[in-house]
């Protein structure tokens, strides 16, 4: 862990749409966490309560700290100095911090902010602090938005300080759209869903007349393609976040499609078509027209996704007898096979970074979410359960999110999330059973 | 003896999986329906599901018909040739050890082996239809061989026919 300083104190206030959120962070090589290292302690914060500037604000501002907290701790980066501890009182967002008081209980970084509400506007104000350099960690910001945003505002300034800390890139401020799950499991009820990164504002997108698998996001994440039985056969739909208006992709009799992804560039959709028997990788636009096959092979090819510059597409084929990862050009050509452990490696998803591949892997019964680079090299496993799957990546491409299925006739499906290094582990509520987690990018 | 031995233990999990009473559909997985019709009217849905079965099981990851699903298939396909109003959806399922995707592949690739089977001995074409249900739908719902076995399978659905 290194430790920077930073000098200047400004607040940016910024007006842009209905949430003014700030891309203009200062770059700074702060109080650094190395993500990637591995950290076994977490470093020690404190959120005082936030200070509410008038008296509407009393409720958010204790909220929104709340939040703070659990988005920094929740990282499993940071450890909570509880309040109790405190020596120090915030009671006004510019008084000058007293350094001392938090040396004293061994607070290293210091996250302080202030919340006003006028109407039904909330502006929110944030800084960091070095505590034991005595100094800012990087400008103060400010957010304004509408009062139903607020936990936006909170995940944006934990990006904040997240982002000068580890220097690695935010993602809080985020959704998940998954497949909701209830009933037995010979008839299972499956709905669409989606809500923030940490399980709060759920909201469902279909009803469980049909079965839904396998959602993924479009790079601005508006939209969703997703896998269903509406017809009565698995068939590719998209659908619109925000009305939830939905339209099937590809009709074409005689053939199954599932395993949908989008391009980069947000038009292209790669997926599987199977047709005769026999499951190959197409493309198509999402707005319709030709399909281009890019495997032709009689195994089975699926679960293809795009590198993040849309040259390449990883996916998986039992061309070899059973199940593998290969990598091929986006406009199909000679795959190339990057898995050689042991046993059986599937959903193969490339990071939002380009640097690495996470995959199911299966060997002796238990299933892994594994991580590995994208010429296969340093296969790492950092999960193992009875039913570890599908796994998605935050928007920074430092965590993963995936599905664990329970064994047995009363087994149920929730979704979990894990470190790159395989650290902090843990589970994401939902309301109900869930499956096919998708992590959004970032919202704008 | 050994044929014989597994052709019984077929026999015998079809009864198992007849007598299942759960409100499989997403599949409409061999349940029995009002419509089925009397399984002593030898042209009924009913009877073609207890007497002469409607599913084909298969090995760990594997989509070949083995020779008791065969023998299955070939009594399938002469009942379908002597009720030729039938038309006929095959559904393929995989057990739960597999990621969903590949279980889709997998479901679709035993769907299609079922279907050319039936479509070797006589049934045409233009009456089947396939889809994959991948793990969406298991019969049984243990996490053991015991159910994996049953689940791994493809039905053949009827419907039209005279009691429609």
């Amino acid at each position: 862990m290194k430790m920077r300083l930073i000098a200047r104190t400004l607040i940016l206030a910024l007006t842009l749409g209905p949430l003014n959120l700030t891309t203009a962070q200062a770059q700074t090589g702060p109080l650094r966490i190395e993500v990637t290292d591995g950290v076994i302690e977490p470093l020690p914060i404190a959120v005082p309560t936030f200070v509410a500037e008038n008296a509407a604000a009393a409720q958010l501002a204790e909220e929104i700290s709340r939040v703070v907290v659990a988005d920094l701790v929740g990282s499993g980066l940071f450890r909570e100095i509880p309040r109790e501890a405190h020596i120090a009182k915030i009671t006004s967002f510019d008084a000058a911090v007293r350094y001392a008081d938090w040396k004293a209980i061994n607070a290293q970084g210091l996250v302080t902010g202030a919340v006003s509400v006028q109407g039904k506007r909330v502006i929110v104000k944030f800084r960091l602090f070095d505590v034991f350099s005595d100094k800012p960690l990087g400008d103060g910001l400010q957010f304004t938005g509408s009062t139903d945003a607020w936990r936006r505002m909170a995940h944006k300034v934990s990006d904040a300080a997240y982002g000068r800390i580890t220097g690695e890139g935010p993602y809080f401020d985020s959704r998940v759209v998954f497949v909701s799950e209830s009933g037995p499991k010979d008839l299972r009820q499956k709905r669409l869903a989606i809500m923030d990164y940490d399980g709060a504002n759920v909201q469902y997108l279909t009803d469980s007349t049909s079965i839904v698998l396998g959602p993924r996001f479009s790079p601005t994440g508006d939209r969703v393609l997703y896998t269903s039985y509406e017809s009565g056969s698995p068939r590719i739909y998209a659908l619109d976040v925000a009305s939830a208006s939905r339209r099937v992709l590809n009709n074409q009799a005689a053939t199954l499609s599932f395993s949908p992804r989008f391009g980069p560039d947000g038009d292209a959709v790669v997926f599987s078509l199977a047709k005769a028997g026999n499951t190959d990788i197409y493309t198509m636009s999402v707005r319709g027209g030709a399909q281009t096959r890019l495997t032709s092979s009689p195994s089975i090819d699926t679960d293809p996704s795009y590198s993040p510059d849309g040259s390449q597409i990883v996916f998986e084929s039992d061309r070899s007898g059973n199940q593998q990862i290969y990598v091929m050009p986006a406009g199909g050509g000679e795959p190339k096979r990057i898995s050689f452990g042991a046993g059986r490696y599937g959903t193969p998803v490339w990071s939002p970074r380009g640097d690495y591949i996470a995959f199911t892997k299966q060997n002796k019964g238990r299933f892994h979410i594994g991580v590995m680079r994208v010429d296969g090299s340093e296969e790492r496993l950092l999960t193992s359960s009875f039913l570890d799957e599908g796994p998605t990546w935050a928007p920074n491409g430092r965590v993963i999110m995936f599905s664990r299925e329970t064994s047995g006739a009363t087994g149920t499906s929730s979704l979990y999330s894990v470190d790159l290094t395989g650290r902090n582990l843990k589970r994401v509520p939902t309301p109900l059973g869930a499956s096919d987690p998708a992590w959004s990018p970032l919202q704008k | 003896m050994r044929n014989l031995t597994k052709l019984s233990l077929v026999a015998l999990a079809l009864i198992l999986a007849a007598c299942s009473s759960s409100p499989l559909s997403g599949a409409r997985g061999g349940a029995f329906g009002a419509n089925d019709g009397s399984v002593n009217d030898p042209t009924s849905v009913a009877y073609f599901n207890q007497n002469i079965g409607d599913r084909v099981l298969f090995e760990v990851n594997q989509s070949t018909v083995n020779d008791a699903g065969r023998l299955v298939l070939a009594q399938q396909a002469a009942w379908l040739n002597s009720n030729p109003a039938f038309t006929i959806l095959i559904e393929g399922h995989a057990d739960e050890q597999g990621t969903r995707a590949y279980n889709l592949a997998l479901g679709d690739r035993r769907a299609t082996a079922a279907r050319d089977y039936l479509v070797s001995q006589g049934v045409a074409s233009s009456r089947l239809s396939t889809v994959t249900y991948g793990k969406e739908r298991p019969i049984e719902i243990c996490s053991q061989e015991a159910c994996y076995s049953q689940n791994r399978r493809a039905v053949t659905v009827l419907t039209g026919g005279a009691n429609s």
